[in-house]
C-alpha cells in the first residue's frame, strides 16, 4: 500500500532565481536585457552629447541641400545643383550596375570554371586549379585596383586614335572604341521615338522611362508568353496523339516578328562613338572605373563560385548517374533531368552569399573612384557636408535592406526547390 | 580417344600491356587526348599557357634588380636587352620591400615585430600541432600580452596588470564556484577582474613605473604600417572573432527568446553591410559613440570593428557546424546527465568545429584578405604603402612590380591557411571513406 502525499510547499526564496532551472532561463534574459538596454543607451546618451558639444544635432536636411559635385557615370539625368538626396540615388543605381553586371558575368565564369576544374583533361584541370587559388588567396581590393591600373596604364588614350598615323583604332568597323577613360560602344537611338515618360516632377528622385524601352519590353514579353502557348499546346497535342507538331518556326516568328515591326517603326538605330575634339562622343560610354570594378568583382567571385559549383556536382553520388544510366537516360538528359537538379539544391545557397558578398565588396568602387553609394553619399556628400553620422546611418540601412531583399527572396526561391524530405 | 583437343588447356603467359596505354604515352591519350573535343581543349589550353608564360617569364626573370629610379630602370633594360618592351623594375622591391613589410615602424626596433612573429610561431605551435611540447601552451596563454607590448612599446607593467586582471577573475572562479555556485562565481569573477582593472590595477601601473621603470620606447600608431600592420589586425581579429562567434552562434541556436533576438539582430546587421562602412565606422564615428574627451587609437578601432564583423561570419559557419550534428547527440549528452555548459564543451563544441573547419578557415583567409581595406581610410598597409611609393618621383608610374610583390605576400599567408586546414581535416577524420 503507498500512501500519497502532497509534495512540500516550497516558499520561494531569492536564490531559486539562480539556481532553479524553472527560473533561471527568465532571469538570465532579463539580466541580458537590461545589459544591452544599458549598453545601447550609454552609447546613444555619449553620443547626444558628443554632437551637442560639436554643435552637430542628427537632421537629414543637408540631402536637399545642392550637392555641387558632378556624376560622370549616371543612369538619370543629373547635373552639379541636384541635391544630395538625388546623388546618392544616382549612386544607389550605380551600386545596382556594378553588382548586376557583376553577378551575372560571376555566375556564367564560375559556372564554367567549376566545370573545367572537374574536366577529365589534366591540363585544363590544372589551369582551372590555378585560377581559382590565385584568385582566392589574394585580396580582391588588389584585384580591383590592379584592374584600374591596366585600364588607365596599358589601353590607348583617345588621343592614340587621332591623326594620319593613329596607334590605335576602334574595333567591330568603328563602332567600339577601347580608350584608357573607357569602353564606348553604340548606343541604341530612336528616329520616330514615342518620348518618355517622366515621373515626380522636378524632385530629387525625379526619373523618365522610355515609351520605347517599354513597348520593346511588352513585345518580347507578349511573344515569350505566346511561344510558351504554342510549346504547350504542342506538348499536348503530342500527349493526346502521339505526334509533335513542328512548331519551332511559330515560336521563333511570335517573338521576332513582332519586335521587328515594333523597331522598324520607331525607327531604331544604332548611334555610333566618334572621335570629337579630345575625346569620343556619342555611344555609350562605359567609364574605366566601372570596366575595372566589374571585372575584377567578376573574377574574384567567379573563383568562389567555381567552388561551389564544383562541391554541388561532387555531392551528387556516383549511384545517381549510374541508376540513371540503367534506366536507359543519355548522358545529356542525366544530367538536365538528375544531376543538375540535384546539385542545384546544393550549389543555390552559397551562391547566394557570393552575390551578397559580389554586392557588398562592389563599394570598393571608392578605391577606384567609380560613384557608387559608397562613393557619393559616404563620399564626397559626406566629406563636404560633415555629416558623418546620418550618412554612415543612411548608406548601412540602405546596404542592409539591400541585403536582406535579396536573401528573403533567395531563400523564397530556395525554399520553392527544397527537398521535401520525411 | 585422340588426343586432338579443341580447347586449350594450358595458360597463356601474361602478355605486357599495350604501350600506348601505360607509363608516359599512356597518360598522355588518357589524359590529355582521350576524345577529339579533349584533344581540341589540350591544345586551346596548351596555346593559352605558352601565351601567358611567354609574356610572364621573360618579364619575371628578364629584370632590373638595381636602380635607383623607374627612368634608370628603364635606362638599364635598354642598354641590356635593347627596345624590346617587358622587362620588370623589381629594383622598387630592392628599394622598398623594408617598408612595405614595416612600413613606417622606427628601423632600429625592427626586432620587435620580428621577435613578436617569432613567438607568434611559437605560441601557435601547440594550438596548430598536437604533437609539440605541451609547455609552449604557457607562451600561448601569455602571448596576448607579450604582443601589444612588443608592438606598442611602454611600460611592462601595464600588461602586466591586465594579466593579474585575468587571474584574478580565474581564482574567484576556482574558489568561489563550490561556496556560491556556478553562475555566481562567473559574475564575481567578472567583478573581481573588473574592479581590478579599473580601479586597482591603474595605481599600481603609475606605483611600479615610477619606481621600477621596465618599460620598451613607445611606438605610435600612425607608424604602423605594412605587411605587419595587416598580419597584426589579421592576427587580433581571428584570435578574438572565434570565441566571440561560439557565443554568438550558441546564442542563435538557444532556447532563450531574447538572447536568441539580440544574436540574430547582431548576425543579420553585421553581414548585411559591407565591411568598408563597419571601418567607416571605425574611423569617424566610434569616438562618437564614447564618453566625450576619449581618444583611442586608430588601429584599436579598426582591429574591434574587423573582429565584429568576422564574428558574425564566423556565427554563421559554426552555426551550420551545429545543425550538421545529429539531434542524437544533444539528446545523449542530456541523457549521461550534462548540464548545458558541459554538454557543450566535451560532446558539442568538438564535433561542431570539426565539421566547420573549412569554413572557419576560409572565414579567417577571407578576414587577412580583408584587412586590405585600412588602406581606404588612410592606413598604411601594404596597398596604401605602394600609392604613397608610386607618390615618389623615383618610382612615379611603377605599378605591376608593387602589385606582384603585395598579391605574393598574401599568397603565401592564405594559401599556407588552407593548406593547413586541408590537412586538419585529414588528422581529424573519423570516418572510414
Amino acid at each position: 500500500m503507498s500512501t500519497l502525499t502532497d509534495p512540500r510547499k516550497e516558499s520561494f526564496s531569492v536564490s531559486m532565481l539562480i539556481y532553479d532551472t524553472r527560473y533561471r532561463s527568465t532571469t538570465i534574459q532579463i539580466f541580458v536585457l537590461v545589459l544591452v538596454l544599458m549598453v545601447v543607451f550609454w552609447l546613444i546618451r555619449n553620443t547626444a552629447q558628443n554632437l551637442s558639444d560639436l554643435g552637430k544635432p542628427i537632421e537629414f536636411g543637408f540631402l536637399l541641400e545642392p550637392s555641387s559635385y558632378d556624376i560622370n557615370q549616371r543612369l538619370l539625368d543629373y547635373s552639379s545643383r541636384d541635391t544630395h538626396l538625388r546623388a546618392s540615388l544616382l549612386g544607389l543605381l550605380n551600386t545596382f550596375v556594378v553588382a548586376f553586371l557583376g553577378c551575372i558575368t560571376a555566375l556564367i565564369l564560375g559556372v564554367l570554371i567549376g566545370v573545367a576544374r572537374l574536366s577529365k583533361n589534366w591540363l585544363v584541370a590544372r589551369i582551372m586549379t590555378v585560377y581559382v587559388e590565385m584568385f582566392r588567396n589574394v585580396p580582391v581590393l588588389l584585384w580591383i585596383v590592379l584592374a584600374m591600373a591596366i585600364m588607365i596604364e596599358s589601353l590607348p588614350t583617345p588621343k592614340a586614335f587621332r591623326g594620319e598615323n593613329a596607334t590605335a583604332s576602334m574595333y567591330f568597323s568603328d563602332s567600339v572604341a577601347i580608350t584608357n577613360r573607357g569602353i564606348y560602344i553604340p548606343e541604341p537611338l530612336f528616329s520616330n521615338s514615342l518620348g518618355n515618360l517622366s515621373f515626380l516632377g522636378d524632385s530629387s528622385v525625379r526619373f523618365d522611362i522610355s515609351l520605347d524601352l517599354m513597348l520593346i519590353i511588352a513585345v518580347l514579353i507578349a511573344g515569350f508568353w505566346t511561344s510558351s502557348r504554342i510549346n504547350s499546346w504542342a506538348s499536348k497535342t503530342q500527349n493526346e496523339t502521339g505526334i509533335r507538331p513542328t512548331v519551332w518556326y511559330w515560336r521563333l516568328s511570335v517573338v521576332l516578328l513582332p519586335l521587328l515591326v515594333v523597331l522598324y517603326y520607331t525607327g531604331f538605330h544604332l548611334g555610333y562613338p566618334a572621335l570629337k575634339g579630345f575625346n569620343f562622343q556619342g555611344g555609350t560610354y562605359l567609364r574605366n572605373s566601372l570596366i575595372a570594378l566589374w571585372l575584377a568583382l567578376s573574377l574574384y567571385t567567379a573563383a568562389f563560385i567555381a567552388e561551389n559549383v564544383r562541391a554541388g556536382i561532387l555531392a551528387i553520388s556516383k549511384g545517381q548517374s549510374e541508376a540513371a544510366a540503367s534506366l536507359g537516360l543519355r548522358p545529356g538528359p542525366i544530367m538536365n533531368l538528375v544531376i543538375l537538379p540535384q546539385a542545384l539544391r546544393v550549389i543555390i545557397p552559397p551562391l547566394i552569399s557570393q552575390f551578397l558578398n559580389l554586392t557588398k565588396n562592389s563599394s570598393l568602387a571608392i578605391a577606384v573612384g567609380y560613384m557608387d553609394i559608397t562613393g557619393t553619399l559616404g563620399g564626397i556628400t559626406l566629406n563636404q557636408t560633415g555629416r558623418e553620422l546620418e550618412a554612415i546611418l543612411m548608406m548601412m540601412l540602405i546596404y542592409l535592406s539591400v541585403s536582406l531583399t535579396i536573401s528573403a527572396l533567395m531563400n523564397w526561391y530556395n525554399n520553392s526547390v527544397k527537398l521535401v524530405e520525411r | 580417344m585422340s588426343d586432338t583437343s579443341f580447347v586449350r588447356q594450358e595458360m597463356l603467359s601474361e602478355q605486357p600491356a599495350p604501350a600506348s596505354s601505360v607509363g608516359f604515352l599512356g597518360w598522355i591519350k588518357n589524359n590529355l587526348f582521350s576524345t577529339w573535343f579533349n584533344s581540341i581543349l589540350t591544345v586551346i589550353a596548351l596555346g593559352f599557357v605558352w601565351y601567358i608564360l611567354a609574356g610572364v617569364l621573360p618579364w619575371t626573370f628578364l629584370s632590373v634588380w638595381n636602380a635607383g629610379s623607374l627612368s634608370e630602370c628603364r635606362e638599364i633594360a635598354r642598354q641590356v636587352w635593347g627596345e624590346s618592351h617587358g622587362h620588370a623594375c623589381w629594383a622598387v622591391i630592392n628599394d622598398r620591400w623594408i617598408q612595405l613589410l614595416f612600413g613606417f615602424y622606427p628601423s632600429h626596433l625592427y626586432w620587435r615585430p620580428i621577435l613578436a612573429f617569432v613567438l607568434l610561431g611559437f605560441a601557435l605551435a601547440p594550438v596548430l600541432f598536437p604533437q609539440s611540447s605541451r609547455k609552449l601552451l604557457i607562451l600561448s596563454g601569455l602571448y596576448p600580452f607579450i604582443l601589444p607590448w612588443l608592438m606598442w612599446g611602454g611600460s611592462i607593467w601595464s600588461p602586466i596588470m591586465a594579466l593579474i586582471g585575468f587571474v584574478m577573475g580565474y581564482l574567484a572562479i576556482k574558489n568561489l564556484s563550490e561556496r556560491i555556485g556556478q553562475l555566481g562565481a562567473i559574475f564575481s569573477s567578472i567583478f573581481a577582474a573588473f574592479l581590478w582593472w579599473l580601479l586597482i590595477g591603474p595605481v599600481f601601473v603609475d606605483l611600479l613605473s615610477a619606481n621600477i621603470p621596465i618599460a620598451l620606447e613607445s611606438v605610435a600608431s600612425r607608424d604602423f604600417g605594412g605587411f605587419v600592420l595587416a598580419l597584426l589586425i589579421g592576427i587580433v581579429a581571428i584570435v578574438c572573432s572565434l570565441p566571440i562567434g561560439i557565443i554568438l552562434a550558441l546564442g542563435r541556436q538557444s532556447d532563450l527568446i531574447i538572447v536568441k533576438a539580440f544574436s540574430v539582430a547582431f548576425i543579420e546587421f553585421i553581414r548585411g553591410v559591407p565591411l568598408i562602412t563597419l571601418l567607416f565606422v571605425a574611423s569617424l564615428l566610434l569616438n562618437l559613440f564614447l564618453p566625450p574627451g576619449t581618444e583611442f587609437d586608430i588601429i584599436l578601432r579598426v582591429m574591434i570593428m574587423v573582429t565584429l564583423f568576422s564574428s558574425a561570419y564566423m556565427a554563421e559557419v559554426i552555426r551550420g557546424g551545429l545543425a550538421a550534428l545529429p539531434k542524437g547527440q544533444y539528446e545523449g549528452a542530456d541523457s549521461l546527465g550534462l548540464d548545458y555548459w558541459q554538454a557543450q564543451r566535451l560532446i558539442i563544441m568538438p564535433q561542431a568545429l570539426k565539421v566547420s573547419i573549412p569554413g572557419i578557415v576560409s572565414t579567417f583567409i577571407g578576414l587577412f584578405k580583408d584587412t586590405t581595406l585600412v588602406s581606404i581610410i588612410g592606413l598604411m598597409d601594404p596597398l596604401g604603402l605602394s600609392q604613397g611609393i608610386r607618390a615618389n618621383a623615383e618610382w612615379n608610374g611603377i605599378y605591376w612590380e608593387l602589385f606582384a610583390f603585395i598579391a605574393l605576400l598574401f599568397f603565401v599567408v592564405c594559401f599556407s591557411m588552407s593548406r593547413y586546414s586541408m590537412y586538419l581535416e585529414r588528422k581529424l577524420q573519423t570516418d572510414h571513406r
